[in-house]
């Protein structure tokens, strides 16, 4: 148990997959302009990269059983696409609220490359199947974490500060991402991703 | 007087687009996970772009075959499924021939697939064009892409390691700076680099706000 927290805590703060591992910066830079976008595609995201883990795990047991593991990558994307466009469905049928919330964010999410990033992560890591689950939890909710930050200090700067011309947009986000990335290699040696 | 004639040339203006004028990394600011995970050493940025090159040109001119029968509503089923296929060619010839540069990139070429550029190619461009300007198009991408993730390289390696492809550039009283290899290095490059393109070319964001 307290390794699986150990990986839980270690993939949102020393190994965030956005601020570490430099993932899922479309989205990370295109939706970051307001808090509340960024809340909801953050939320999306944990969603549906846990769900998917999930899935994904015994499709892989399967291609290990059957000897074919140099497919795995199409498999996941097509196992990622089918998830989210059945989420989608299922959402607008059963819970519109929550469709309403995050609708227009799944689509994007296919091409979001945490979503393949962390079933290739598990793979590599040879995780357990619990291990994989708290690690997919945990790394959704460290790109939200940063996605969140990133969105905050945006939205300040847009009514504040006077950044120069050629940097403003995205410029300016990539020196704030960095900034940010320092500020969590602070945490580097809190606890082991392993 | 022939350089002037090429000038007007579609194939010219699809080249000319996707290196500088879109170019999809400093303008379009697509595809960045992979240019600033791998750009912290030049052969890893080299193989990276010749392989996002590959795949690009590859898949758009599939999808440009195909493009007559390739039903709208399960289009983007069908790119992934095209793109990673040439993807799953890509990783299997890097760790045949180059198994050094293919642990260094580890789960970085598969994500390929994701990349965004690849997918926008197909989508925006090879949905319309015969195969001819699709190969020339991504072609155009795939290079504006390399060269950005090069120089970005370079930029790192030397900051990183004092070196360049492996040979010391720097004197020996260089001091290494580790914080390039990491991510916040590879996040200021990157920044300022836009930062200076968009000086360069006049080319800068509206705000909307």
């Amino acid at each position: 148990m307290g390794h699986l927290v150990e990986i839980f805590i270690s993939s949102i703060l020393n190994n965030n997959i956005a601020l570490t591992f430099i993932l899922g910066m479309c989205p990370l830079i295109a939706i970051s302009t307001t808090v509340k976008n960024a809340k909801g595609m953050g939320l999306a995201v944990i969603f549906v990269v846990t769900i998917t883990a999930i899935i994904n795990y015994p499709i892989y047991s399967l291609l290990k059983a059957t000897g074919t593991t140099q497919l795995n990558l199409l498999v996941f994307i097509i196992t990622i696409a089918a998830t989210v466009q059945f989420l989608e469905m299922f959402l607008e049928k059963f819970i519109p609220k929550m469709y309403n919330a995050f609708g227009i964010f799944l689509p994007l999410i296919t091409v979001n490359c945490v979503v393949l990033a962390v079933s290739l992560f598990f793979v590599n890591r040879e995780y357990t199947f619990a291990e994989t689950v708290s690690f997919s939890f945990g790394s959704a909710v460290g790109w939200f974490v940063a996605i969140v930050l990133l969105a905050g200090i945006r939205e300040k700067m847009a009514k504040k500060s006077d950044v120069p011309k050629g940097l403003a947009g995205k410029g300016i986000a990539f020196i704030i991402l960095g900034i940010l990335s320092l500020a969590f290699i602070g945490f580097t040696g809190l606890a082991s991703i392993q | 007087m022939n350089f002037i004639r090429l000038k007007y040339t579609k194939g010219f203006n699809i080249l000319r687009d996707g290196l500088s004028q879109n170019n999809p990394i400093a303008i379009a600011v697509l595809g960045i996970c992979s240019a600033l995970a791998v750009s912290n050493k030049v052969e890893n940025a080299i193989a990276m772009g010749l392989g996002v090159t590959f795949v690009i040109m590859a898949s758009s001119a599939t999808v440009s075959i195909f493009r007559r029968f390739i039903p709208s509503k399960v289009r983007m089923v069908t790119y992934m499924v095209i793109i990673s296929t040439f993807v799953i060619a890509v990783n299997m010839f890097l760790q045949a021939y180059f198994p050094t540069i293919s642990k260094a990139l580890g789960a970085y070429v598969g994500l390929i697939i994701t990349n965004c550029i690849v997918m926008g190619r197909a989508e925006a461009f090879a949905t319309k064009n015969p195969v001819k300007y699709t190969l020339v198009d991504g072609f155009a991408n795939g290079m504006g892409y390399t060269y950005v993730l090069v120089l970005v390289a370079v930029i790192r390696e030397v900051l990183a390691f004092g070196t360049i492809l492996n040979y010391q550039v720097m004197p020996d009283t260089w001091t290494n700076w580790v914080v390039m290899a990491m991510a916040p290095g590879g996040f200021f490059v990157l920044g300022i680099f836009i930062w200076i393109i968009r000086e360069l070319t006049k080319n800068y964001e509206v705000t909307t706000e």
